[in-house]
């Protein structure tokens, strides 16, 4: 078992990264089709020059980060409450809403926005995408705080009290700075949550808010498309960057205890 | 603390009614309300809705979910596990851990893509077969319920492979060390003594697997081709297509319960929080 086991690894991570990988590598291929024909940076090109896929990735960064900014702020804020003074309906909530497949997520969002509509006189877009996002990636970010609350000395907070500081100071100087890094970490994940989403997307985008998964699977359903290879490979790796980010200060998060 | 912190509660608390409860709520009324004629809902009242998930056609999709997730999980643990055991092993726990976790957080649509480039007709398993002439027409390796079946394993491995991690990296090396020494060969190790005592990791790496292959969309839909496979396109398919928002709320909430019903049997089990 010693010398089966790491072959069997070196193949089941061969399993995870080599469609990745190949993909990415296919993005140089100067063919349109799957065999190999020489190196090429000219689906790169054809990418950044379609104005539909520059559109949808603007689209996308404005709602990830939107999204990712309001979610943090309010689950960093959750968090704190929910810690020690329990919140149960807000956390059975919460936790919920991790567990709803992301369509039955989809159509809830739908079925709300499309009843408000009825009232008032606007439509599906760039707004009710954003506001489905704050939704779903609000649970992610207290789990990601809480998580770090944990590891919190409360004595801390006490001291600060007890030293003068009113309940503000004592969170706006000694909690928030222990929970930088998490909230940064939180805010990372949120974003890269936001950016990936198709399923709730797609059924609450209006016009105007197309996103770059939506634009992705367009293509993928048409066919193999190498700009998409080229897209693909780009925000695989962006957005592997940023995880690692998110994982080193949340591990550093951990370790600062 | 306690003014603040209840202040601290209440954006997320705006934010959980308003955009989590009450479409939940907008939900369960479409459920119970009749399609009207151009795909609106209203009176009467009932719960027809409900009877019709079980009719034999829907019965049918129930079903396939059902055991396609199943499956599935079955091939997440079976892969899982020597992963877990290696990772658990090895003296950089935290890199190989890593390694696992982080294809899972780039982007999912992209990983589904990534498997329609190798599997398609035209894609690089069948180009690369077909060159090397030993095939002479493309293999149908994508949609249909294996394409369905590799891409939800290869999309929730590592929610298979967390749990099995931590409960493998808690177990006793000592144990495994008395086995060898009472002279069990190391298979007999693994299957009497390791499985065994990993039993709560298997429990849960199952739920977090199964209840998201129970719920899946994207990769049927992207992978099993244009037919309705699972509930997920069940669901997606009467809101868009059919237009009969009722009996897909209606579906919504039989897989929602389905959901519910599997996680509360684990911790009932397991007598603790899973979460």
């Amino acid at each position: 078992m010693r010398r089966l086991l790491p072959a069997y690894a070196v193949a089941a991570y061969a399993f995870l990264y080599l469609p990745l990988l190949v993909l990415s590598a296919f993005s140089f291929n100067a063919s349109r089709f799957t065999v190999w024909h020489g190196f090429t940076f000219h689906w790169y090109a054809e990418a950044f020059r379609n104005q539909q896929m520059l559109d949808a990735i603007f689209n996308s960064l404005v709602i990830g980060v939107t999204a990712s900014v309001v979610a943090t702020a309010a689950g960093t804020l959750a968090a704190y409450g929910i810690w020690k003074r329990r919140a149960s309906w807000l956390t059975n909530s919460l936790y919920l809403s991790l567990l709803t497949p992301e369509i039955v997520t989809g159509i809830s969002l739908l079925a709300f926005f499309q009843w408000i509509f009825r009232f008032l006189h606007v439509q599906l877009g760039l707004h009710t995408v954003i506001l489905a996002h704050v939704s779903f990636s609000l649970a992610y970010a207290v789990v990601v705080v809480l998580a770090r609350l944990r590891n919190f000395d409360a004595i801390l907070e006490e001291a600060a009290l007890d030293l003068g500081a009113n309940e503000w100071q004592a969170f706006r100087r000694v909690t928030l700075p222990f929970l930088a890094p998490a909230i940064v970490a939180a805010a990372l994940l949120c974003f890269a949550v936001s950016f990936d989403d198709y399923v709730i997307t797609s059924l609450v985008a209006g016009v105007n808010s197309e996103t770059l998964p939506m634009v992705i699977y367009a293509l993928a359903r048409r066919g193999i498309s190498p700009a998409v290879n080229a897209l693909s490979a780009m925000v695989t790796f962006g957005l592997g960057a940023l995880i690692l980010i998110a994982e080193r200060l949340q591990a550093r998060s951990k370790a600062g205890k | 603390m306690n003014t603040l912190r209840r202040w601290f509660l209440a954006p997320a608390s705006v934010i959980t009614i308003l955009l989590f409860l009450a479409p939940t709520a907008i939900v369960c009324a479409y459920s119970v309300l009749t399609r009207g004629a151009y795909g609106g809902a209203g009176q009467p009242v009932t719960v027809e809705n409900f009877f019709r998930v079980f009719d034999p056609i829907y019965a049918e999709i129930f079903w396939r979910s059902l055991w396609i997730s199943v499956v599935s999980t079955l091939l997440c643990l079976v892969l899982g596990f020597p992963l877990a055991l290696f990772i658990a092993r090895s003296k950089r726990r935290m890199l190989f851990l890593n390694l696992v976790m982080l294809p899972f957080w780039t982007s999912f649509l992209i990983r589904l893509y990534a498997w329609m480039f190798l599997l398609r007709d035209t894609g690089l398993i069948n180009s690369l077969l077909l060159s090397a002439h030993i095939i002479s027409r493309p293999l149908p390796l994508l949609f249909n319920d294996f394409a369905v079946i590799l891409g939800l394993v290869y999309g929730y491995l590592p929610f298979m492979v967390l749990p099995l991690y931590a409960t493998l990296e808690k177990l006793d090396p000592a144990l495994i060390d008395a086995a060898n020494d009472l002279g069990a060969k190391p298979f007999v190790t693994l299957w009497k003594v390791i499985v065994p005592l990993s039993r709560g990791g298997v429990a849960a790496g199952c739920l977090l697997v199964f209840i998201p292959c129970l719920g899946a969309y994207l990769t049927p839909d992207l992978l099993g081709g244009g037919k309705t496979v699972m509930l997920g396109n069940l669901v997606q398919n009467q809101f868009t297509t059919a237009r009969d928002w009722p009996f897909g709320s209606a579906v919504s909430l039989v897989l929602m319960a389905a959901v519910l019903a599997v996680l509360f049997l684990a911790v009932r089990r397991k007598g603790e929080d899973l979460l």
